[in-house]
């Protein structure tokens, strides 16, 4: 499988500024993939578009040469910068990984997801650890592709280091395709085998 | 004494363990219990205790009458909770109908098409718009008035308000993150719903059902004042205050007084069980 996005265009209105301009690349399945760039420079609308949650203006995704289903699960899955936005602060965590059936045992051993956690609500646990909980809720069956904005940003460093860890185990046991935005050059060093920088296929105007 | 103390100081007092939680519970259901036994005793009371007795009328309050006789020599304390017996059933019935019409169209409007969105709006502002006393007094007169006219108006003509707040609140809660990502692990919408946006509405639906609730019982009792509501001779609460204000000015105060308090505390008992129920189903003010 390949996602690809083709001669992309984005503004939020007509006559206003455009955020992306022509913007195209391809990531193939079991290729990690690092999005680098200035802040404002789109990084997340970009991302934002590939995985289906915004419309480009100009422009189309396509997976396969097909483009993204509209309706049903999505074998691309975001993983957003902030997990307490993330997940519905009046659910238990249970629920959160029932959502998408991910209920099970080798996903939370996988992730390091704690059994007494399951019946906490969200404000009662820490960034990393519902972090974890929106990591596990991504990897089900139909996914392909994962998107990670900033994923791991707003973690300490040792927290950043684990979850990267158990994320790329999934990831290469599972060849997920893997697309990662962020301003940690020696991270995406890292974890990436490639880095695409933005402000090189952005060809907006400044 | 000094013997106790020091084992207590010893071991640790042994004080029972109830956190806020469980006080909050119990005080709700408290409140309950004693909305629902006054519902009962007006209920079950018998209409002999209330029959006309002119050797009695006009008594002030007296170990006999706790609250006084009226002009017909009716004990006041028996129609009282009668009255309020009444006032529960058409506030309770009457908001709850109301704060789930409110929740539907709310709710719909939020999440369907746009023309259902507009046309809600309209409906919203046509009721909003009509007189409400005009409104009740043509939709009860229509329904052939009493409690069933009376309860029909007053459940038909006060969702609006709760509406527009449900249906803001939908479109905010539509907006997270959280229901983009629902959306994408392929649940529908009416899913997403029942999931993610009815909890959320709890709150709104319980405070604005106890808004309503001393509107009910207002709106109950200015129809029976007008003689579009309730009959004469049905004891309740607004029946019970038009008339006092004929004898107010003859030094009558007790005709007035005692069932007013009651009525106000009756309608500040609900708003105390609405806010422990918040505390209960809201896990934010869980933890104040």
């Amino acid at each position: 499988m390949q996602i690809e996005a083709r001669n992309i265009s984005f503004q939020y209105r007509e006559n206003t500024p455009w955020i992306l301009k022509d913007v195209s690349l391809k990531i193939e399945e079991g290729e990690r993939v690092g999005l680098v760039g200035p802040s404002g420079y789109g990084k997340s609308t970009l991302v934002k578009i590939l995985a289906g949650y915004l419309k480009p203006t100009k422009g189309e995704v396509l997976l396969d040469g097909k483009p993204l289903p509209k309706k049903g699960v999505s074998p691309v899955q975001l993983i957003y910068q902030h997990p307490e936005k993330a997940i519905n602060p009046r659910w238990k965590m249970k629920k959160v990984l029932q959502e998408s059936g991910m209920f099970r045992d080798e996903v939370m051993d996988a992730l390091g997801i704690e059994r007494d956690w399951l019946e906490r609500y969200p404000r009662e646990l820490s960034g990393g650890e519902l972090q974890r909980f929106c990591v596990a809720r991504s990897l089900f069956e139909g996914t392909h592709f994962l998107f990670a904005d900033e994923m791991s940003t707003m973690l300490d460093v040792i927290t950043q280091a684990q979850i990267w860890n158990l994320m790329l185990k999934e990831v290469e046991e599972r060849r997920l395709g893997l697309l990662m935005v962020t301003h940690n050059a020696y991270l995406a060093e890292k974890i990436c085998a490639r880095t695409i920088r933005l402000e090189e296929i952005n060809t907006r105007e400044e | 004494m000094s013997n106790t103390a020091a084992v207590s100081a010893g071991t640790k007092p042994r004080k029972l363990q109830i956190n806020r939680r469980t006080k909050t519970i119990f005080f709700a259901v408290m409140i309950l219990a004693v909305l629902f036994s006054v519902y009962l005793a007006g209920a079950l009371l018998s209409d002999d205790l209330i029959q006309a007795d002119f050797s009695k009328k006009g008594l002030p309050p007296s170990l006999e009458h706790p609250f006084g006789t009226d002009m017909l020599g009716r004990d006041m304390l028996v129609r009282t909770i009668k009255g309020l017996s009444v006032s529960i059933v058409v506030g309770v019935v009457a908001s709850t109908v109301s704060a789930v019409i409110a929740l539907i169209v709310g709710v719909a409007a939020a999440t369907g098409t746009s023309w259902l969105d507009h046309f809600i709006n309209w409906v919203i502002d046509l009721v909003m718009g009509i007189p409400h006393t005009v409104l009740l007094i043509l939709i009860s007169f229509a329904c052939g008035k009493g409690l069933k006219g009376v309860l029909i108006g007053v459940a038909v003509t006060h969702w609006t308000g709760l509406a527009r707040i449900i249906r803001s609140e939908v479109l905010q809660i539509r907006s997270q993150q959280y229901i983009e990502v629902s959306k994408k692990l392929g649940h529908s919408s009416w899913w997403i719903t029942v999931h993610h946006i009815l909890p959320h509405m709890i709150p709104q639906f319980v405070i604005g059902l106890i808004l309503m609730f001393p509107h009910a019982i207002m709106h109950e009792s200015s129809l029976t004042f007008l003689g579009f509501g309730l009959s004469p001779e049905q004891p309740a609460i607004g029946i019970i205050l038009s008339e006092s204000m004929k004898y107010l000015s003859t030094g009558m105060w007790w005709l007035a007084f005692f069932p007013g308090l009651m009525l106000v505390m009756i309608v500040l008992l609900f708003d105390r069980l609405g806010e422990n129920v918040k505390k209960i189903v809201d896990p934010y003010s869980a933890h104040e």
